[in-house]
């Protein structure tokens, strides 16, 4: 079992390693010269060759690379061609900002989505069932940002005026300062990734009800309470694990259009400014950044479905 | 020989498999309320621009009077042009560019996929190891880094979609594929020395075509998502583009004011994006259920 987990891990550097050669790449392919863009046209021709000699753009592509890679280790992401700021001051906050919104979506979402999806596999075919696997169908067809507008319109401009719409914190304050304007956004992510989690429960759940050992600890009397959570539920969170996973995995990148709506100054909102402004460095460091959150959710999901297998438990391979 | 077989076989299906892929499908009240749903929003998208701008008075960039009054069925936007014009003039991009991006996904990961399953080896890996790199970025930040190096254009957002859902539908191909290439049929056709994209196309992409079609709704389902969000960002269409995607962009910011600029986009996209994914969900039944009778 180490060993399948070993090998898993040193296949997530590997293709972290391939995608950062990818990301780099990006900003060859871009016409201009970063310095140029940092110093404007009135920059004189030495200005130019010093700050290339600084950003080390005479050196070979391969020595840039490296010293590049080697910089995300140190947490050296850079400086932004837009504003001429480090990079890592830029989203130092932002990054904080983003973890408290997925941290909110994910502990909201995955509690109620094993618990209705639970509900929804216990009353198969009744009414509760259908107008959950009915809700979570349409939501899980919904583009973000239409959940988003739709909550919006619900809850802040037109139906009822409760809740904020924008995030607006000021500066030198965090953004958990105001929890108001963190509904909306955390709702929003909740409405996207728990559908998938619904299903995925009810799916597994109806699977594990339907099999040999519910049965028998049925049929000898256990108590149904006790059937549902000491035998069924267990067997079926292994899978679950993996769509959860996924869900966050994906919420890594979901954020953008998310953070976007509500103006929430995050990684997200960053990176499409950064977009905007074809600010190259700072979407490398951003892309790299999710990317990494990516690999290593998906990372942990593998983990979680080799050490709840129990075919792997006694160290046999695949 | 071959042709007298696969007509007796033919005709031998056509008695004992009664209802087909598709009658499955139109069976299920599901897929008729899809149909029905993205049949309208298609109509609309289809048939509107024709309209313009005789039903309306104005075409999709004309002036129409101050921004955000409610002059017309549903006001001006942000401009002062006549929101239903452009809501009209607004769907056909977003279908055109999502069915193109659809397509291509399909074709570079059905192919991949297939050729990874049948031929095996090293190139099986090298092909799904490439999934794997393509896989640890996210579908929209993928997307983000191509237009930051090549710029908001409709060609980079479909080739990036199609590109990032060519994976996904490998992987899919690829497990559905490895299951059909161990039958005897194909054997025999080896022995033939049938070539070997003839027997792809011919001996294992029909036996697949089940999950292949979940997967093009699902991926349909997502373009449409991918592509309007990119234009929601901004960094899709561009203005003065009449799109839904950039639409909402644009008249958030009165959505107390002249609310419809924002709605008529978002619950058309909102109908075709839920449409299309009962269509998807009851493709999968149909074809679940053709599987266990077989």
């Amino acid at each position: 079992m180490l060993g399948l987990i070993l090998r898993r891990l040193s296949i997530s550097a590997v293709i972290l390693l391939v995608v950062s050669m990818l990301v780099f790449v990006a900003t060859l392919l871009l016409p201009g010269d970063p310095a140029q863009a940092l110093l404007g046209q009135q920059a004189t021709p030495e200005r130019l060759e010093a700050l290339r000699a600084q950003m080390n753009l005479n050196d070979p592509f391969a020595q840039r690379y490296l010293h590049w890679l080697g910089g995300l280790f140190v947490g050296d992401f850079g400086v932004s061609t837009a504003s001429g700021g480090s990079v890592a001051v830029l989203l130092g906050d932002r990054i904080a900002a983003s973890l408290v919104l997925m941290a909110g979506a994910a502990a909201i979402s995955i509690p109620v989505g094993v618990i209705v999806g639970t509900y929804s596999a216990l009353r198969r075919g009744k009414a509760g069932d259908h107008a959950a696997t009915g809700v979570s169908l349409v939501l899980a067809a919904l583009p973000d940002f239409v959940i988003g507008i739709a909550l919006v319109t619900l809850f802040s401009t037109t139906v009822f005026t409760v809740l904020p719409s924008v995030t607006m914190a000021p500066p030198g304050e965090h953004v958990w300062d105001y929890p108001s304007q963190l509904i909306l956004p955390i709702l929003t992510l909740v409405l996207v990734i728990m559908p998938y989690i619904i299903r995925m429960m009810r799916t597994t759940m109806i699977e594990v009800l339907d099999s040999g050992y519910v049965e028998m600890a049925r049929l000898k009397g256990v108590p149904e309470r006790q059937v549902i959570w000491r035998h069924a539920l267990p067997h079926a969170i292994a899978p679950v694990a993996q769509v959860v996973a996924i869900q966050l995995a994906w919420l890594a990148g979901g954020i953008v259009v998310v953070e976007f709506l509500f103006r929430y100054p995050g990684v997200g909102q960053a990176l499409v400014d950064a977009v905007t402004n074809r600010d190259v460095q700072v979407v490398q460091a951003l892309a790299m950044l999710i990317a990494a959150v990516y690999v290593v959710v998906n990372l942990l999901a593998d983990i979680v479905g080799i050490v709840t297998n129990p075919k792997l438990r006694t160290g046999g391979t695949r | 020989m071959t042709t007298i077989d696969t007509q007796l076989e033919a005709s031998a299906a056509v008695v004992d498999t009664p209802p087909g892929l598709l009658r499955r499908i139109v069976r299920q009240r599901q897929a008729k309320i899809g149909l029905v749903l993205t049949g309208i929003v298609v109509l609309v998208a289809v048939v509107g621009p024709l309209l313009l701008p005789w039903l309306t008075g104005y075409t999709s960039t004309e002036f129409a009077g101050r921004p955000f009054q409610p002059d017309g069925l549903f006001g001006t936007d942000n401009l002062g042009r006549d929101i239903f014009s452009r809501f009209l003039d607004g769907g056909l991009t977003l279908l055109v560019f999502a069915a193109l991006a659809t397509a291509l996904g399909m074709i570079l990961g059905t192919a991949a996929g297939m050729l990874a399953a049948y031929q095996g080896g090293r190139l099986d890996s090298v092909i799904m190891r490439g999934n794997d790199v393509l896989l640890a970025l996210p579908q929209l930040v993928f997307a983000l880094l191509a237009i930051t190096v090549l710029g908001p254009q409709g060609w980079v957002v479909v080739l990036v979609i199609g590109i990032t859902h060519a994976p996904r539908i490998a992987r899919v191909t690829r497990s559905a594929a490895s299951a059909v290439i161990t039958e005897d049929f194909i054997r025999a056709s080896e022995m033939y020395a049938v070539p070997r994209w003839k027997i792809l196309v011919k001996d294992v992409l029909p036996n697949i075509t089940g999950p292949l079609m979940v997967e093009l709704g699902l991926r349909m389902t997502y373009s449409i998502a991918a592509i309007a969000s990119l234009s929601f960002l901004g960094l899709g269409m561009q203005p003065p583009t009449a799109d839904w995607g950039l639409m909402i962009n644009e008249n958030r910011i009165a959505l107390t004011l002249q609310p419809w600029g924002v709605i008529l986009p978002v619950l058309a996209i909102a109908i075709l994006t839920v449409g299309s994914n009962l269509i998807t969900d009851a493709v999968a039944r149909a074809s679940a259920t053709v599987e266990e009778s077989k």
